[in-house]
């Protein structure tokens, strides 16, 4: 218990975690890709990983896949060591990866059943779940259809069907919505609520989507392999006083410069905009057009304070163009 | 526990393979039609040419079992050849983060290719009449036995190459330069010739020369023309050997928890 509070992974009051981490670290060669990452999920929750490309984020899903081992520490179920030895307890996963998993040869249904085969659901139960989680998918239509012949959201909506189709406790899920368009994107967590449904079971997620990351319970916010803050969403966006004044423009480093140098204001480079974290951001715009001569920018919005410029705020670091509003 | 995960596992990738297999029929009908051709051609173009010491043997005959090993050996390398993708892009990578063993991988695997290596080289022998080897006169669980072992082993191998190798190209060179001049140096395509002692030291240290004397035995009795010296003992020998050892390195290999960066 101590060495849970040292690293700073436990819940406070000694609240029991179904999935906790402790001090997990792994390198390529040289490079460090999760150096001392510590965490606990609570049953029940929604918990998201919220990091760029880089982060350590598809290592540390592969770590708590099962599929890669920590160079340190350890993963615990329910207080129960989870390692290579202790697949029993593994069974209690479901795992939704970024790429498709599915076979795109056989179908809709076919993909399910062999899922629950895998996990030694019985014959009669696993034709009952399939049915049932291809109805809450809102693939009922499309049961007889190859896996390879849906349309991309479709397949992920399958792909998290599949993975709940032994009941799993804890549903870990690698970028759900990566590549998907608004409107796939807000069918995917419709299905995946409805898909969860009475059993409840507890979510981890990896994302670099600012939507996404405001769906989930709890984030825990990864940069360059650490976690350097576990709050909720509200929370979060919480730290960005007021207002973030976006300035659109060809040198957008230069221009930050400049703006913090003559304006005395934190100003920062993402992609081709300046983005200045400011209360009454309103007031700002004038005094922005007055200091520079026509043509240093193309144009200066205000707008509400995103997942996106949270992160920025809490790490110095873009999510990456994927993530720009 | 563990061993009703394992089980199911095997289970799952053994009834994938043959139920993709059969469901395929463009995969049905080419892998009649290659053997076919391949034996058709080559054996009439190499028939005015060729005369086995000593028998009378005519090459169709004579080739007959050898194309019957071929079908086994290009059907492992295809079959396993999908581990690759598959592992990460693909079903794999559900059943390996499953509960199921790495050893269970590995052999549901390797089941699976190994039946649809069976099931192509049964339809195959549909033409063994043709050949001049009636089908009444096989002994069919001496070759069954004998396929069984062959394509284990040659998937079990095929599925430790796309293991280790990782991608398509590099698979594709090592089983070409490796397996196709086993096959071909195997006596499938010609007998050992007394005269090249080099060439029958390579072909005794073959064991997918096992696999042809084996099925040579069964097709045409066990003194049919171009069997390797000693007995059938020897030769299902050989081939559980080498099965076992190759199923040992899969395995091996599979356990290796490493990423692709």
């Amino acid at each position: 218990m101590h060495a849970v509070l040292e690293t700073g992974s436990g819940l406070p009051g000694g609240e029991p975690a179904r999935l906790a981490a402790e001090g997990l670290r792994f390198s390529y060669g040289d490079r460090v890709a999760l150096d001392g990452v510590s965490f606990a999920v609570r049953p029940g929750e929604v918990f998201g990983f919220l990091g760029p490309n880089g982060a350590g984020k598809s290592t540390l899903f592969s770590i708590l896949a099962g599929l890669l081992a920590p160079s340190a520490g350890r993963l615990l179920l329910d207080g129960r060591p989870l390692d290579g030895s202790s697949r029993a307890l593994r069974a209690r996963m479901g795992v939704v990866f970024q790429e498709p998993s599915l076979d795109a040869k056989l179908t809709a249904e076919e993909n399910l059943r062999l899922g629950a085969a895998l996990f030694r659901v019985p014959r009669a139960e696993a034709r009952s779940r399939a049915r049932a989680l291809l109805e809450a998918a809102g693939l009922s239509d499309r049961a007889r259809d190859a896996a390879g012949k849906l349309s991309g959201g479709m397949r992920r909506r399958l792909e998290i069907a599949r993975a709940l189709v032994h009941r799993p406790d804890v549903l870990l899920l690698d970028e759900p919505t990566t590549g998907l368009d608004a409107l796939a994107f807000r069918r995917t967590w419709e299905s995946l609520r409805s898909l969860r449904g009475a059993s409840g079971a507890t979510v981890v997620l990896t994302t670099h989507r600012p939507d996404e990351a405001a769906a989930c319970d709890r984030l825990a916010v990864l940069s360059r392999g650490r976690i350097v803050a576990v709050e909720t969403p509200a929370s979060l966006l919480s730290r960005v006083a007021g207002d973030v004044v976006v300035v659109e423009a060809d040198e957008p480093a230069a221009l930050a410069g400049e703006i913090a140098a003559r304006l005395g204001l934190p100003a920062r480079a993402s992609g081709e905009t300046v983005l200045i974290e400011r209360e009454r951001g309103h007031e700002l715009v004038p005094r922005l057009v007055e200091a520079f001569p026509a043509g240093r920018f193309r144009s200066v919005s205000v707008r509400r304070p995103s997942l996106a410029d949270a992160f920025l705020h809490a790490t110095g670091e873009d999510l990456g163009p994927e993530a720009r509003p | 526990m563990n061993a009703g995960y394992d089980a199911a596992t095997v289970g799952v990738l053994w009834r994938r393979d043959l139920v993709r297999f059969f469901r395929q029929p463009s995969r049905l009908v080419g892998a009649l039609a290659q053997p076919v051709l391949f034996w058709g051609i080559i054996g009439s173009g190499m028939a005015a040419t060729f005369r086995m010491p000593g028998s009378e043997e005519g090459y169709l005959r004579y080739f007959y079992p050898g194309v019957v090993l071929m079908v086994v050996l290009f059907a492992a390398i295809f079959t396993t050849l999908s581990v690759i993708e598959d592992r990460h892009a693909g079903f794999l990578q559900a059943v390996l983060a499953g509960p199921g063993s790495r050893a269970s991988v590995v052999v549901g695997k390797v089941l699976g290719s190994a039946s649809v290596a069976l099931s192509q080289a049964a339809l195959f022998l549909l033409l063994a009449p043709a050949a001049g080897f009636p089908l009444a006169s096989v002994d069919w669980p001496l070759l069954a036995l004998a396929l069984a072992l062959a394509s284990v082993g040659l998937a079990a191998l095929g599925f430790a190459v796309a293991w280790l190798v990782d991608n398509v190209q590099g698979y594709h060179a090592i089983q070409m330069t490796l397996l196709v001049p086993l096959w071909i140096v195997s006596g499938a395509m010609f007998p050992r010739s007394p005269d090249h002692p080099v060439m029958a030291a390579v072909m005794r240290a073959n064991p997918v020369a096992y696999a042809v004397s084996a099925t040579r035995r069964a097709l045409g009795g066990p003194d049919a023309p171009g069997t390797m010296p000693g007995s059938v003992g020897r030769d299902l020998a050989v081939l559980a050997a080498f099965a076992a050892v190759n199923l040992a390195l899969a395995v091996l290999a599979a356990r290796r928890r490493g990423a692709r960066s």
